[in-house]
């Protein structure tokens, strides 16, 4: 049974790029200030203007967990995360390779793998952003904006709609 | 740590790479960024050196605070000798540059010499290699740094680059990163061409610590929500810079047709709200992106709405470009203002020298100054748009004869042109002014007079003076980190007591400078922001150093004393119209003409302006030249430098 039923949502129409959230990330981590050692990364297209936050989706069938040869990636239910047990992991970086977000990394200078782990339910990268985009929600509500904004645009073409019949 | 960040010495010409630490004691006079940069520049140019010369050196840099947690510290300063005016170049810009130099291991690039092909520089982990840059050369800003994360296979690359006017030196041209990110001001971009550098580019994954990581943290989002919190960077992260427009237009300090008039009439279209409304059309609700850990995320997100461009991605545009391409030429369009801001973008010029260049040329094409025949068959009156947008092309590629003139900086085209073309010139130290008429704001006027790299409002302006704020609150702000029991004045338009808010501004933005911070971080538009006594805490957090709130002070003081000291030995005399700290006769001569009633009739007291410069020179410790006196030196620890000159 989830004990901890938030997971991480983002939105990357609100995201200014600033990157903030990948320096608390690292610094809440590891006590230093380096985006490689950032557990969300924001993933650019500056030509266009577009900012994408990738984090990990804390997957309920996570791929680096069944892909682990040693096992030591686990669901941990009262946290609401997939995590890494270091005394098991033996650095093969088989999660980086089968994570679909790309949200497993492997620090270089520390030879580890590293994840978000949700800070243990107060995660810096949604204290910090102060445009919201990146929020910690309730399971169960992760379509609910989405699913708002989309009815308001379908009842806009039904009002454009309306207008043109009338 | 930022403490064990190095300085590299690159000669272009010997390819010789030297890397040293900072010394500590260094630190602790010269603190970073643009204040070390003035010291370095001091010591490594000998007098009279040709700007465009191998012997010029281009410096380069991040804060003392630079990817640390101390917020917006994501500040790039480059500096040189200037080409536009014979005398200190210095910019200072946004993006992600800085940062990543950091992390690549540098606070410091010390770059001499000249290479005989183009080439860049490519910096990873402390390793530093000088590449070929044929390929590249000759691109525009943003397909530069494209190439070369293409050629280096790396999407993480950050680069710091010029356009084609550095390359055909365009003594303004600017230093850029980004799509917009702009170190203008100064012409830094041309020294960059004239040493053959197209672009330094840095990628850096070395960690930086933090004296104090958690309690960092903490104070950082305290720092963060007293920044948010105010209305003026809540407003500027909607809809950017061009807030200001409204305020300045209506009462009456925008320069308009050069500077015969203080307001731009019938310009709704400039104005923020069609800005904010092209904004919302092309790339939706939320359309402001930021600098690196910024929450302030002042900077404009558009597509072109017509046009030759149209559809291209485009950032901005500032304020600045409103009054550079909108009020001074007079054209009052926004597709306009937007055109031209994308083209000094991608051709890596500065848009308040370009956009005030030409409204200087359009005055005096009216004027008969200038001949249809000089302007190359253009039809060079105000309010032609499509002047003003090929005068940008012609100024960059300098084709035609007017063109290959301006683009040699203002004060020899005044000597080209001839006649009297030199009156019409709203300029100091060979620099023009941006956009802002400083005739009804005694206070903006001295700032302007006296800024360090020419005419400029980033170096000193008490912008918070426009603010009325109660006399009990100037005496707050003004009294600290050093006392104050001089005059001070609510009202925008006295003379009194500003030359102590001026000086006030002057140190607080070469703090900001020396330690990497964004301006919109301090006291510059907000009257809340955090300054001396919130940055010494943020320096003790993060660096470990134990920097009072005076000792950032006084090392400001020095800072400024040596650009200063720079400036003397380059040949700066107080009432020179050229070289000097005095405005041109129009901010004497010609009452305001436009605005509110307060301001309608107004122009600047030559007498009470002078006075005002006295008292800046005095608090400063100068003499009525404007030489420092040998006891400020004594007092600043400056009395024998140069100390080392290279």
């Amino acid at each position: 049974m989830q004990t901890y039923n938030k997971v991480l949502k983002t939105d990357y129409e609100k995201c200014t790029g600033c990157r903030l959230c990948e320096l608390v990330c690292a610094v809440k981590h590891d006590h230093v200030s380096s985006p490689i050692r950032s557990r969300i990364r924001i993933i650019k297209w500056e030509a266009e203007g577009v900012y994408v936050p990738m984090s990990c989706q804390q997957c309920e069938d996570a791929p680096c967990g069944i892909a682990c040869p040693a096992k030591a990636i686990s669901r941990n239910m009262d946290m609401g995360r997939v995590e890494i047990d270091y005394n098991k992991c033996i650095g093969c970086r088989t999660c980086v390779s089968v994570c679909p977000f790309g949200a497993m990394h492997f620090v270089a200078t520390d030879r580890k793998v590293i994840k978000c782990d949700l800070c243990d339910g107060d995660p810096q990268c949604v204290r910090f952003c102060d445009i919201k985009a990146v929020k910690l929600v309730d399971a169960g509500d992760v379509s609910l904006e989405k699913g708002r904004e989309a009815a308001k645009r379908l009842q806009e073409a039904d009002r454009k709609a309306s207008s043109l019949v009338a | 740590m930022a403490l064990n960040r190095k300085i590299a010495y690159i000669d272009l010409t010997t390819r010789e790479i030297k890397v040293k630490p900072i010394p500590l004691e260094i630190r602790n006079r010269f603190i970073g960024g643009r204040g070390l940069d003035a010291y370095l520049l001091y010591n490594h140019t000998k007098q009279g050196v040709d700007p465009l010369g191998p012997e010029n050196v281009l410096l380069i840099s991040g804060g003392l605070l630079t990817a640390t947690l101390a917020s917006a510290t994501t500040r790039t300063h480059v500096m040189a000798k200037s080409a536009l005016t014979n005398m200190l170049g210095s910019t200072n810009m946004g993006g992600f540059f800085a940062p990543e130099l950091a992390w690549a291991g540098f606070h410091h690039l010390v770059i001499k010499g000249k290479a005989d092909r183009p080439v860049y520089i490519f910096i990873r982990n402390g390793d530093i290699e000088i590449r070929d840059a044929g390929k590249i050369w000759g691109k525009c800003v943003q397909e530069t740094q494209w190439a070369i994360r293409d050629e280096i296979g790396d999407p993480e690359v950050k680069s710091l680059v010029i356009g084609p006017a550095g390359e055909n030196l365009v003594r303004w041209a600017n230093v850029m990163t980004g799509i917009k990110n702009a170190g203008g001001r100064s012409g830094m971009g041309c020294i960059m061409g004239s040493k053959n550098l197209k672009a330094v580019a840095v990628r850096g994954t070395m960690d930086v610590t933090i004296a104090h990581p958690m309690e960092a943290l903490e104070y950082n989002k305290r720092f963060i929500d007293q920044i948010t919190s105010s209305k003026v960077n809540q407003t500027m992260g909607t809809i950017g810079t061009p807030f200001i427009w409204g305020a300045t237009n209506s009462w009456g300090g925008v320069r308009t047709r050069n500077f015969q008039y203080n307001q731009c009439e019938y310009s709704d279209d400039l104005e923020p709200e069609r800005i904010d409304e092209i904004a919302t059309q092309t790339m939706g609700e939320y359309h402001t992106c930021a600098c690196y850990g910024c929450q302030v995320h002042c900077r404009g997100k558009h597509r072109l709405p017509s046009g030759p461009y149209k559809g291209m991605y485009s950032e901005g545009p500032e304020y600045t470009s409103q009054g550079a391409f909108g009020a001074e030429p007079d054209c009052r369009h926004a597709d306009t203002v937007l055109t031209c801001n994308y083209l000094v973008n991608r051709y890596g010029m500065d848009t308040l020298e370009t956009g005030s260049v030409i409204s200087w040329a359009m005055e005096l094409y009216e004027k008969g100054i200038l001949t249809k025949e000089q302007t190359d068959g253009l039809d060079l009156c105000f309010g032609n748009d499509e002047a003003l947008i090929e005068m940008i092309t012609r100024i960059c590629y300098r084709s035609g004869w007017l063109a290959d003139t301006l683009a040699d900086g203002c004060l020899p085209s005044a000597d080209k042109i001839g006649k009297n073309a030199f009156d019409y010139l709203v300029q100091v130290k060979g620099m023009h002014n941006l956009h802002s008429d400083e005739r009804g704001t005694p206070a903006l006027a001295l700032n302007i007079a006296t800024a360090s790299r020419g005419s400029d409002h980033l170096r000193s302006r008490p912008a918070i003076d426009l603010y009325h704020l109660p006399e009990p609150v100037l005496r707050k702000i003004y009294s600290s980190p050093v006392p104050y029991h001089g005059p001070l004045s609510s009202e925008q338009t006295d003379y009194e007591g500003k030359p102590w808010q001026v000086f006030w501004h002057e140190n607080c933005y070469m703090a900001t400078d020396m330690l990497g911070i964004c301006k919109y971080h301090t006291m510059f538009l907000g009257a809340t922001h955090p300054n001396f006594e919130d940055w010494s805490r943020v320096v003790q957090l993060n660096t470990g150093l134990d920097y009072s709130p005076l000792h950032l002070w006084e090392a400001a003081v020095r800072c400024n004393m040596i650009e200063r000291l720079f400036n003397l030995r380059e040949g700066m005399t107080r009432y020179d119209l050229r070289k000097g700290e005095m405005l041109n006769h129009r901010y004497f001569d010609e009452p305001c003409l436009r605005g509110a009633p307060g301001v309608i009739g107004r122009k600047i007291d030559k007498k009470k302006f002078i006075k005002m410069v006295d008292e800046f020179y005095e608090h400063k410790g100068l003499d009525e030249n404007g030489v420092p006196k040998p006891e400020t030196l004594k007092k600043l620890g400056l009395e024998s430098e140069p100390s080392h000159l290279v």
